[in-house]
């Protein structure tokens, strides 16, 4: 104890102690908290009946008393939890006003209340569970994995999400969003269960090794070291601005300085 | 106040009159005199060396030009060292983790190569793209100095038609190295120009087959541009810009007017040393700050947008600026097509690309000719245009620029959409509509803000410029003191050459030479001319000094008083 | 029509003296250049001392970055990466550029620090002389091109300049001719071979794209969306597989039926609500798969032309002018997408020799 004592006011110590009390917090929520795939798929009688008033207050006003749908929203029997998952942890639902499309936000629900909902909502008929860790886990994948994920991204996402990931234009105001920084989870979810526009991209078609190596790809995309500030990623376009701004506006500067009269004597 | 000599001579500056003391050749020996005796140097040196060249910001901009071509020369050799211009295909083995295993074709495996295992090999990558970016940039801005000064006129036309040579082979310079890596983008722009040229009537599909040696995308179209890319166009330009060059030094520059200046001399620096160091320094400024673009700026990532796949496009797919307002015609133009018997006509296609781009260069080779047809104004032109002192043409070149920066803008349409939250279709429908309202709003305006700087010209020609002081008259008026405008910059404003809208329909010029179309000139005449506003005449201006002179605060009442004296004047003083 | 005035500097109009002229056009005297003023580093030494100062520091900055520049050639790893301004860098792309631009930038500002500032600054004036040829030389020149035109005996053999016109003309041709061979002649037959045909054929399985596992029906979803290929795509290798896959590439979607229309005579080109469409966009072919599942709508990326799958693939919006061709399916006994024939139209953008008749258009049965 006196080891501790005399060491508390070490520069390192409340570094330390944060990294320790984190771990500890960690291991307690892992200990205590249901996995996500059990929760989802064997919810208990408890959770769905919380999930199915919790519904009644935050859904049903688009979606419906039974999840069957309004002019507001569409019907959510069959979406599976794996759809409730996704929509609520990226703040997407509920949506704060109708428009195009749900943008994403800060998700202010507890993982209680979504766990909840998402157990009532896959009651309604039979979709996409949310999924076990391992089906999307990228750790493991050798390199031709990565460059066939890379591949897949190409054939199947990039049209709308843009080479870089960093998302692109549809019709009427909608868009497909940045790719930048979310969850491998919500990448999984959104390509099981389509939401909004995208469509849905089906364990027959592309199987969980290779969502993985999709999601392997984007994550060690983003983790490349840049030739320089990005610009956006949006290509030609902002590079013809920023040539047009920094070369010739530049340039321009300099060719005023070089034309005019320095400080004369009088 | 002592002056130098109107108009001076350089020959105090041609005789070598160094100072003993002073560093410098004492006299013709050695190996210039060897080398003179050999190819006459010394006949060159006196040519050239002390030809003078006129100080201003924008007679600088063809120099950026100039000095990105030769950064695209040195960084190109670079780059042709490692590049393989091959379509055969690979399986990439390099050290970018995230392709391994990848087939792809030669020419874009050497790309990642020159990317990721050349040292400095991405760098001189970018610094040739960003180059290539200014260079097309440059050029335009240079293009457009030229127009808005009149630089074009006589007897300057022939330089202006290199100009627009210039220009158009610099868009196919950078289109086919934007297609060499033969990634994504550069696949995805070869497919649109394949869409493009099947769209020609009568010989589409056969300039198709011929271009790609067969079917798109065929295995030798990059070994073809590579060609194109490195040798034809380059060799083109170079040949160009000499005659643009030789042109120029053969003219002497033009200057804009100020005290001194007139058709008849140069005024400003010689070339040694003054212009050498700031050409040449200004030759390393480009360099370094393309170096430092290429440093800190991402261009065109192939790596990102991987191999060439006919099954794959990304989202932001955009040629390189300089055909961003072809791609934004094609994109905002409707689905026209016709098909008559057993053939397709692909106006949505042909129009807004071949044709349109056909249109702009020949609108621009014409112009000099147009307007000179229009002036016949057959004399000599070495002092530049103030853009106010024309106010249609100035006019009518914004309103260009508005027209192609509309197309332009369309080219973007859906970054724009994704940037500013608004839909894409709406963005088209609008575009659709200002390309052509927006360039007749920005002639009204432009004219209209040229017509007023005139009349501002003219007011302070007549009665001086405002003093800020304000007087107040014995019945308790309030009036601002005028004071006269320096003779500097009087002669500065009268400088340009005024044209009398055509007051009939004449079919003759005054040289005697006939004029074709005449109804149709004479009307254009008309519509050129007839709102500038006249400068005073040399008697109107007398008359108007005289009137309110210095000593007296000018009344702003009475200003539109001596506004119709003078008119009378000016009718009176003729002679 | 040459007359010497044309030459004269000043504008002049033929029924004015040049005098008047000149009177009308300027109306203000000429003031001439403006007086020298000398210049602040020329008339105070310390301020002189410190331009020369100034440009001594910058040239010798150079060396020191050079040698830099080399030292991180050969010191720096190529992998190394370096974090600025939330940025992470490639190390060696970085530290070349700053090193090698900022001793180039030196250079150049050094050189025109000196001209500003040490160089001597008088401006002079350069006379000009017209462009054209003065009127003696004028009348020398042609004399010259007489004589040459006369020795050439051109006037009494008229044949030769002809002949010499003629022979060059058609010299072209076979210059011309040699590139014949650039590529195969589009005839009717070749044709008919190549941009008119795909390998797609009856009894051809629909395959993923990139994995080229085959599809059943019964794994896709409503609201999905498959880039897939023809199964015999994988035989195909380097650029013949590329040449295929810009024509045989498809999307394969799968809508609720009861949503969507279907013309009678495509009755049985789907598969419950699944239906194959070319994925090269008939404007210019970029291929297309931005699929929006709610609308049935499939945007082009490249110039946004919309297309609804929802009602045979016609176009909604956009510069596209054609309907995408769709692909006729069926399964087979394991249940696996097949295609019931090739297409029935050439996919691709449209060409001069194209028959469009036989496309589909909105309303037809």
């Amino acid at each position: 104890m006196r080891f501790l004592t005399t060491r508390r006011r070490h520069r390192a110590a409340k570094p330390l102690l944060l990294a320790f009390a984190l771990l500890v917090m960690g291991a307690f929520y892992v200990a205590v908290s249901p996995a996500p795939q059990v929760s989802a798929d064997a919810g208990t009688s408890g959770q769905v009946a919380a999930g199915k008033n919790l519904f009644a207050v935050t859904c049903s006003s688009c979606h419906g008393l039974n999840g069957e749908g309004t002019k507001q929203g569409p019907s959510l029997v069959g979406v599976g939890a794996a759809a409730v998952d996704f929509q609520m942890s990226t703040g997407r639902m509920p949506m704060a006003h109708p428009g195009a499309q749900a943008p994403r936000r800060v998700n202010t629900y507890t993982a209680e209340e979504i766990a909840a909902l998402s157990a009532y909502v896959a009651t309604l008929g039979p979709g996409p569970s949310i999924p076990n860790s391992s089906a999307y886990d990228y750790s493991k994948l050798t390199d031709e994995d990565l460059a066939r994920g890379g591949e897949l991204f190409r054939t199947n996402c990039s049209a709308c999400h843009n080479a870089s990931g960093i998302g692109g234009a549809l019709p009427e105001g909608k868009y497909a969003p940045s790719l930048h920084g979310v969850e491998p989870l919500h990448i999984y979810e959104a390509m099981r269960t389509g939401p909004q526009q995208m469509p849905v991209f089906s364990a027959g078609a592309i199987p969980d090794h290779d969502v993985a190596s999709i999601i392997g790809y984007l994550k060690n995309l983003e983790k490349q070291p840049s030739a320089g500030f990005s610009l956006g990623s949006i290509g030609p376009v902002s590079e013809g601005l920023f040539g047009w701004i920094i070369g010739i506006g530049g340039l321009s500067l300099f060719a005023v300085w070089i034309a005019s009269r320095g400080a004369r004597a009088r | 106040m002592a002056r130098p000599a109107k108009i001076s001579t350089t020959s105090e500056y041609d005789v070598p009159s160094t100072p003993p003391e002073e560093p410098g050749f004492r006299q013709f020996s050695g190996f210039p005199a060897w080398l003179d005796e050999r190819v006459g140097v010394g006949k060159i040196v006196k040519f050239g060396l002390r030809k003078v060249f006129p100080d201003h910001w924008s007679f600088l901009l063809g120099e950026i030009a100039l000095y990105s071509f030769i950064v695209l020369l040195l960084t190109g050799v670079f780059l042709t060292i490692w590049f393989k211009p091959s379509m055969a295909e690979v399986e990439y083995t390099g050290t970018y983790q995230l392709m391994r295993g990848l087939p792809m074709s030669e020419a874009f495996e050497s790309a990642l190569r020159i990317s990721f295992d050349i040292r400095g090999g991405l760098l001189v990558r970018q610094i040739h793209h960003w180059a290539a970016i200014l260079f097309v940039a440059a050029l335009t801005a240079h293009m457009l100095r030229v127009f808005f000064t009149g630089a074009f006129r006589k007897p300057r036309e022939l330089n202006w038609l290199i100009g627009v040579g210039l220009m158009a082979l610099s868009l196919i310079a950078g289109f086919s190295g934007y297609s060499l890596p033969d990634d994504l983008l550069s696949g995805t722009g070869l497919r649109f120009v394949d869409g493009l040229i099947r769209s020609i009537p009568l010989i589409g599909t056969w300039a198709e087959f011929f271009v790609f040696g067969g079917e798109f995308p065929g295995s030798i179209l990059i070994s073809r541009l590579y060609m194109v890319h490195i040798l034809l166009i380059p060799g083109i330009l170079l040949a160009l810009i000499a005659a643009h060059m030789t042109l120029l030094v053969y003219h002497k520059h033009t200057q804009f007017p100020g005290p001194g200046r007139t058709d008849k001399n140069v005024v400003g620096y010689p070339l040694f040393p003054v212009y050498m160091a700031k050409a040449g320094g200004f030759f390393f400024i480009v360099f370094g700050v393309l170096i430092l673009m290429g440093a800190l700026m991402t261009i065109n990532p192939v790596w990102v947008f991987g191999p060439y796949n006919p099954a794959q496009v990304t989202a932001g797919s955009q040629p390189d600026w300089y055909m961003g307002w072809v791609e934004g015609a094609v994109r905002i133009m409707p689905g026209w097509e016709s098909h008559w018997g057993g053939t397709t006509w692909s106006w949505n296609v042909f129009v807004p690309s071949v044709l349109l781009m056909g249109l702009l260069f020949t609108v621009l080779g014409l112009y000099p000719f147009i307007e000179r047809w229009i002036t016949r104004d057959n004399s000599e032109h070495h002092l530049l245009d103030r853009p106010r002192d024309v106010p249609t043409r100035t006019a009518l070149g914004v309103a260009g620029m508005t027209c192609y920066a509309m197309f332009w803008i369309a080219g973007g349409n859906d970054i724009l959409a994704t940037h500013f939250k608004v839909s894409l279709n709406a963005v088209t429908y609008f575009m659709r509509v200002a390309v052509f309202v927006a360039p007749i709003i920005a002639f009204i305006v432009t004219k209209r803000i040229c017509l007023g700087l005139q009349r501002k010209d003219r007011e302070r020609l007549l009665h001086g410029g405002e003093s800020g002081v304000i007087d107040r008259s014995l019945i308790g008026g309030y009036s601002e003191a005028h004071t006269p405008i320096s003779q500097d910059e009087a002669w500065t404003i009268t400088q340009q050459r005024q044209f009398e809208p055509a007051a009939e329909v004449e079919t003759v010029d005054a040289d005697g030479q006939p004029i074709k179309w005449p109804k149709l000139r004479a009307r254009l005449s008309r519509w050129y001319f007839s709102s500038d506003v006249a400068k005073p005449s040399r008697a109107a201006l007398e008359a108007a000094h005289h009137h309110d002179g210095p000593a007296e605060p000018t009344d702003i009442e009475s200003g539109t008083k001596a506004d119709i004296l003078d008119d009378q004047l000016e009718t009176d003083a003729h002679r | 029509m040459s007359s010497t005035r044309n030459n004269d500097l000043t504008p002049a109009r033929s029924e004015q003296s040049d005098d008047d002229e000149a009177w009308d056009q300027y109306p203000v005297e000429n003031p001439g250049i403006e007086p020298h003023v000398e210049r602040y580093t020329d008339v105070n030494k310390a301020a002189g001392d410190r331009a020369y100062r100034k440009v001594i520091t910058m040239f010798a900055l150079v060396p020191i970055l050079a040698i830099l520049f080399v030292v991180v050639y050969f010191a720096v790893p190529k992998d190394a990466a370096i974090s600025l301004l939330g940025t992470d860098f490639k190390a060696q792309t970085l530290l070349f550029g700053l090193t090698g631009g900022l001793a180039v930038l030196l250079i150049g500002v050094a050189a025109v620090t000196w001209a500003r500032d040490i160089m001597g600054d008088h401006e002079i004036s350069e006379e000009r002389h017209p462009a054209g040829t003065d009127p003696a030389d004028r009348k020398d020149a042609l004399a010259m091109v007489n004589a040459g035109v006369s020795e050439s005996n051109v006037g009494r053999r008229k044949l030769l300049l002809g002949g010499l016109g003629g022979a060059l003309g058609i010299v072209a041709v076979p210059a011309i001719v040699l590139f014949a061979d650039m590529g195969p002649w589009p005839v009717k037959a070749v044709r008919r071979e190549t941009i008119e045909r795909t390998i797609w054929a009856e009894g051809v399985r629909l395959v993923n794209d990139v994995t080229y596992r085959p599809l059943k029906a019964s794994d896709l979803e409503i609201g999905q969306l498959v880039n897939a290929e023809p199964e015999n795509l994988k035989d195909l290798h380097s650029h013949e597989q590329l040449v295929e896959k810009a024509k045989s590439a498809i999307v394969i979607v799968r809508m609720d039926p009861h949503t969507i229309k279907i013309p009678d005579s495509r009755k049985d080109w789907q598969v419950g609500g699944i239906l194959a469409y070319s994925k090269i966009c008939t404007h210019v072919g970029c291929p297309i798969s931005l699929w929006e599942q709610q609308t049935h709508h499939l945007l082009c990326p490249c110039h946004q032309s919309t297309f609804d799958l929802g009602n045979s693939g016609v176009v909604v919006f956009g510069p596209a002018a054609r309907s995408l061709p769709q692909l006729p399916i069926t399964t087979d006994s394991e249940g696996y997408l097949i295609a019931r024939s090739g297409f029935t139209v050439p996919v691709a953008p449209s060409y001069f020799e194209r028959d469009s008749r036989n496309d589909y258009k909105d309303g037809d049965r």
